[in-house]
């Protein structure tokens, strides 16, 4: 990790900022380290999950939007639980990536992949109501210009029955689609 | 007992098994479960990622869809189980987002029904409940329950301890199998990453697999089709990678408890594993 100059604190109200957006007491952590501890991802991660929430403590933003970590949490959820301080950690890592979003950051390295993902997963979602495998697969593929990658399981998967060939649409696609508008118009007025 | 049935978008393909042996379980154990018209995509992981009011409209559609008729509802899938769950709650707790987030979905949801997983509704029944029903019980069988996260965390939907959760233990024991005691089975496998990001995936599916390897068992049962799928398709790319030779075939829970309760094979889709599962049904005759 690179040396950082903490007389130059970019942002001291990056900590006001995620408190509030993601409802947790960020100041509470006192680095007890056991978030990381039991980070399923920790090998993976460029910043360490108590390193990303003391950044935030001491508002180095930037270093923190721009971390790879936010987008590789898996989500599993096992940093809040063990939290002696009662933080929500993984709300905390919600909130980073909703925030590197809207500042239209691009996701370094690995986390590129992720928010891909994400997009078009989402994406497909709100044309077509369900999620149908094989289709945000191929989109996925062909996004990240492989467009063979997992040939041989979608073979495997489709002798074995799993890989549905036709989607299924639930009627109100409308409304589904009104969701994700509302949603976009709401955030828009400063709600996030 | 009866309830609003909401399948999720894997059910649907990769997790058919899944859906095919909770039909059929429920079915024989008398909980009519009735499908939601028209439920649409929780959001899952992608969801809330990317909006916190998104994350929360998206299974509130589906909430709204399961109170106007009137049922509790239940998600075999553990990651639509967790975004129902939690929305549920958030919304219950707070008046003004749920008044925000009916005015989002056009639906009134008023917070009147509950949100259960198949695991809990099972274990409604109660174990002699089940042991009572027990026509085939799994004699050797031993079995490591994996539980993954979304089933045991956070703490305002936990069906169980997050640690040292017991619950599919029980409904496995009442069947006549023998669960291991193993260090792994609520450590995560990595499915939300494994699209994206398949190497890290498959190193956190590794861990779990030698651990269910070393603790003794003859296969892995779960209750999560993301789960599933990631610890049964990734286990051969892990023994290609990384030359080991597991051979856990990885079992829903509702696929062992039907052969117990002696339901037709055919209905519980015991050969459209990855993983060969038939020496581990040969134990089980």
């Amino acid at each position: 990790m690179k040396a950082i100059r903490l007389n130059q604190w970019e942002d001291r109200n990056f900590i006001e900022l995620v408190t509030r957006e993601s409802g947790q007491a960020v100041e509470n952590c006192y680095q007890c380290g056991k978030c990381t501890a039991g980070c399923p991802i920790a090998f993976a991660c460029d910043l360490m999950p108590n390193q990303v929430i003391r950044m935030v403590q001491m508002g180095l933003k930037e270093e923190v939007l721009h971390c790879q970590s936010i987008w590789l949490c898996a989500s599993c959820v096992t940093c809040t639980v063990r939290c002696p301080r009662n933080i929500d950690v993984a709300r905390v890592m919600d909130t980073l990536r909703i925030m590197a979003r809207h500042q239209g950051i691009s996701p370094p390295g690995k986390g590129r992949y992720v928010a891909l993902f994400n997009e078009n997963f989402l994406g497909y979602i709100q044309k077509n109501g369900r999620l149908f495998e094989l289709a945000t697969m191929a989109i996925f593929n062909l996004k990240t210009g492989q467009p063979f990658r997992e040939a041989s399981t979608g073979l495997a998967m489709l002798k074995r029955g799993k890989l549905k060939l036709t989607v299924t649409k639930p009627r109100g696609l409308d409304e589904i689609n009104r969701i994700f508008e509302k949603v976009r118009q709401a955030e828009k007025g400063g709600k996030k | 007992m009866k309830l609003a049935y909401y399948p999720g978008c894997s059910l649907e393909a990769s997790g058919k098994e899944y859906d095919l042996s909770t039909r059929a379980v429920c079915k024989h154990l008398g909980i009519e479960l009735i499908e939601i018209p028209d439920w649409s995509c929780c959001g899952a992981t992608a969801g809330h990622s990317t909006s916190h009011l998104l994350s929360l409209a998206l299974p509130a559609r589906n909430l709204a869809l399961a109170e106007e008729m009137g049922l509790d509802v239940t998600a075999p899938c553990a990651s639509c189980y967790q975004r129902l769950a939690l929305t549920c709650y958030e919304l219950k707790q707070n008046p003004r987002l749920q008044k925000e987030i009916n005015e989002i979905t056009g639906r009134s949801f008023q917070g009147k029904i509950k949100v259960v997983s198949i695991l809990e509704a099972i274990n409604y029944i109660g174990l002699e409940g089940i042991q009572n029903q027990v026509v085939k019980p799994l004699k050797g069988l031993k079995i490591a329950a994996y539980y993954g996260c979304l089933l045991v965390r956070p703490r305002n939907i936990q069906i169980d301890d997050p640690e040292n959760p017991q619950i599919i233990e029980k409904i496995m024991q009442a069947s006549g199998a023998e669960p291991v005691e193993w260090p792994h089975k609520t450590e995560c496998c990595g499915a939300s990453l494994a699209i994206s990001n398949e190497d890290i995936a498959t190193t956190m599916v590794s861990r779990i697999l030698k651990a269910a390897s070393l603790s003794g068992a003859h296969c892995l049962v779960c209750a999560c089709p993301l789960c599933h799928f990631n610890l049964d398709m990734r286990q051969l790319k892990v023994n290609r990678l990384q030359g080991t030779n597991y051979q856990l075939p990885v079992f829903y829970f509702t696929q062992l408890l039907g052969i117990a309760l002696g339901l037709n094979p055919d209905d519980l889709s015991l050969h459209t594993h990855f993983v060969d599962t038939t020496h581990v049904l040969k134990m089980v005759g």
